[in-house]
């Protein structure tokens, strides 16, 4: 080929602005491109709503046996134990803090991320890119799925006069909270991963940090261990999924609402914030 | 400024370790130009601060006048194949090339144009986890060229594949470099630069070690000389030392002459009437002057450090 054919090709790729909405494309484009994203988050949503499912057939079940006290505490504490689950929802936080930080653990254990730096050295712009479209497709997964767990939860629940609807205080709220939950906990995966760089590595330290610490902690005895409690992403949905107050087993420091939101903004804050400036403080 | 990569006093340590030593070099275009050197010289490491992947502890590197990190978009600026392996083996090809494109505005039409030009539209839609080595270099260099970039830089491109993608990979690049951009290659194997570039770059513990043009680079240090193969050795080496010649002989049995001409050699021995069963002129191999220049530069040398 000639300079002059050289040219006049050149001219066919013509310089176009840098746009982030072109960011956004391709980490679309990269996570969707995976059989692992495309197999994991359909499977998530079935299992949790199964989970849910599950528990509110049981209830459905037994409600003949059930001594009218016990169906007087199942209506104040028990719609929204079926409709959100732990089992299913431990899952769902592990599943999108495991998503979340294979996002970019996936990119620098494979030596991609060399290859995405190269064709954008605004590396700082990538993560945001990377972190707008994690939270924008964990919380669609994460409203699907609380959304659907809720509405045939508590439509199986109806049919025993103790379903809640949406409308009722507080219900709407425990609704979203499991929805942004999905989004929070993906971010957070994302930011640890980014830190640590390794895929086990990170897994682990997000289920100690999501699961396991806010399960280990005693938040009865020190104000301070419970305001740091308090501040765990998992406390957090758990205030915000509480309808009615636990009268049985009332917490001395018990959490806000307003600082639960706060909570989960914080964390995913800071965990976007990790990422963008670890990744551009080291070289990949 | 156009197209020139320009490094002035590169330097690069990790720890105590000085990977790239105060490298002063500027690459042109309208060449290939071979960057050589040992295993372990730097050659990775500066490749890596020319596209902005490692920062330089000293001094400057660009591109076309402006620091690769600074730019928001890379690719319409310069195209890398740095490690075949940097890629996410779950993907298919043409996912992998349309993240990349689509991050620089680059329109969909051209990944189906470089997978075309590298030969792997078949495999497209395939898992590039599965694909082999070569294939891989391939897809390194259709990512490369997805911008259509005046400055190309490729790390060992020639790894893995077969002889007739080692041709093809040559001709590309001579035809890169005649479209007036800048290529610029690392190699550890001379014999891969041979029929490939035009400029050589030498480099050795991080070190400049030479700067210049095929010729001049073989004509350097290698010395060129004349085989002969003859049945009485001793008496034809006295009659060409009487001439002035230099008069070494190899391990082959045959004399290496050198300061004296073929055509010399044979008058003189049809004179004296010492028989000739061979006599060829050596031509200075690229491989020699290379391993000649980089001897004492060599960071891992095989049979050292052993007890």
């Amino acid at each position: 080929m000639t300079a002059a054919t050289g040219a006049a090709r050149r001219a066919a790729v013509t310089e176009t602005p840098a746009r982030f909405r072109d960011l956004l494309a391709a980490e679309w484009i990269k996570l969707w491109s995976l059989r692992s994203t495309r197999w994991t988050l359909p499977l998530v949503l079935l299992f949790v709503v199964g989970v849910s499912v599950n528990a509110s057939l049981a209830d459905h079940r037994n409600w003949p046996t059930y001594p009218e006290e016990r169906r007087e505490m199942f209506r104040l504490y028990g719609p929204v134990r079926d409709a959100f689950p732990e089992a299913g929802y431990l899952l769902l936080i592990l599943a999108s803090a495991t998503v979340g930080a294979l996002t970019v653990v996936g990119e620098y254990q494979s030596g991609l991320i060399r290859a995405t730096f190269a064709a954008v050295p605004a590396r700082r712009a990538t993560v945001a890119a990377k972190a707008a479209v994690l939270a924008g497709v964990m919380l669609a997964l994460g409203t699907v799925t609380a959304a659907t767990s809720f509405w045939v939860s508590q439509a199986i629940l109806a049919d025993r006069g103790a379903g809640w609807s949406a409308g009722e205080p507080g219900v709407l709220r425990a609704v979203v909270a499991s929805a942004v939950l999905v989004p929070v906990c993906s971010l957070v995966g994302m930011g640890l991963g980014a830190l640590v760089r390794h895929a086990a590595g990170a897994v682990a330290a997000a289920t100690s940090l999501l699961v396991l610490v806010p399960m280990a902690v005693d938040s009865d005895e020190h104000r301070w261990i419970a305001e740091l409690y308090n501040a765990l992403p998992l406390t957090a949905w758990l205030r915000l999924i509480e309808v009615h107050p636990d009268i049985l087993n009332p917490d001395p420091y018990p959490a806000t609402v307003t600082g639960a939101w706060l909570t989960f903004a914080a964390w995913s804050l800071a965990s976007t914030l990790a990422a963008v400036a670890v990744v551009r403080r080291r070289d990949p | 400024m156009d197209r020139v990569i320009e490094m002035s006093a590169l330097t690069r340590r990790y720890g105590r370790k000085t990977a790239v030593d105060d490298l002063t070099l500027t690459v042109r275009p309208g060449h290939v130009t071979g960057f050589l050197g040992p295993n372990g010289a730097g050659k990775s490491t500066t490749l890596r601060m020319i596209i902005g992947l490692t920062a330089p502890t000293s001094g400057t590197v660009t591109v076309d006048g402006v620091r690769f990190a600074d730019r928001p978009r890379g690719l319409r600026h310069a195209g890398a194949l740095l490690d075949a392996g940097d890629v996410h083996g779950g993907r298919g090809a043409v996912a992998h090339l349309s993240a990349l494109a689509r991050s620089n505005g680059i329109a969909r039409g051209r990944v189906d144009e470089v997978l075309r030009e590298v030969g792997l539209s078949a495999v497209g839609r395939r898992r590039i986890g599965g694909f082999s080595l070569g294939m891989r270099q391939r897809l390194g260099i259709a990512a490369a060229l997805l911008g259509d970039p005046p400055v190309l830089l490729f790390d060992e491109p020639f790894n893995g594949l077969d002889p007739e993608g080692v041709r093809w990979v040559r001709d590309l690049f001579r035809r890169l470099a005649a479209e007036g951009r800048t290529v610029f290659v690392s190699s550890h194997l001379m014999s891969e630069m041979q029929n490939c570039a035009d400029r050589l770059v030498v480099i050795g513990r991080g070190r400049l070690i030479a700067e210049q043009g095929l010729a001049e680079f073989a004509a350097r240090s290698a010395r060129a000389g004349v085989s002969v193969r003859t049945p009485d050795p001793a008496r034809l080496a006295a009659v060409l030392a009487a001439e002035g010649a230099d008069v070494r002989p190899s391990d082959t049995g045959t004399l290496v002459v050198t300061g004296l001409t073929a055509a010399r050699i044979g008058d003189l021995a049809l004179a004296h009437r010492v028989g000739l069963h061979e006599l060829t002129t050596r031509t200075a191999s690229l491989e020699e002057a290379f391993m000649a220049l980089t001897a004492d530069n060599v960071e891992y040398p095989a049979g050292e450090g052993t007890r």
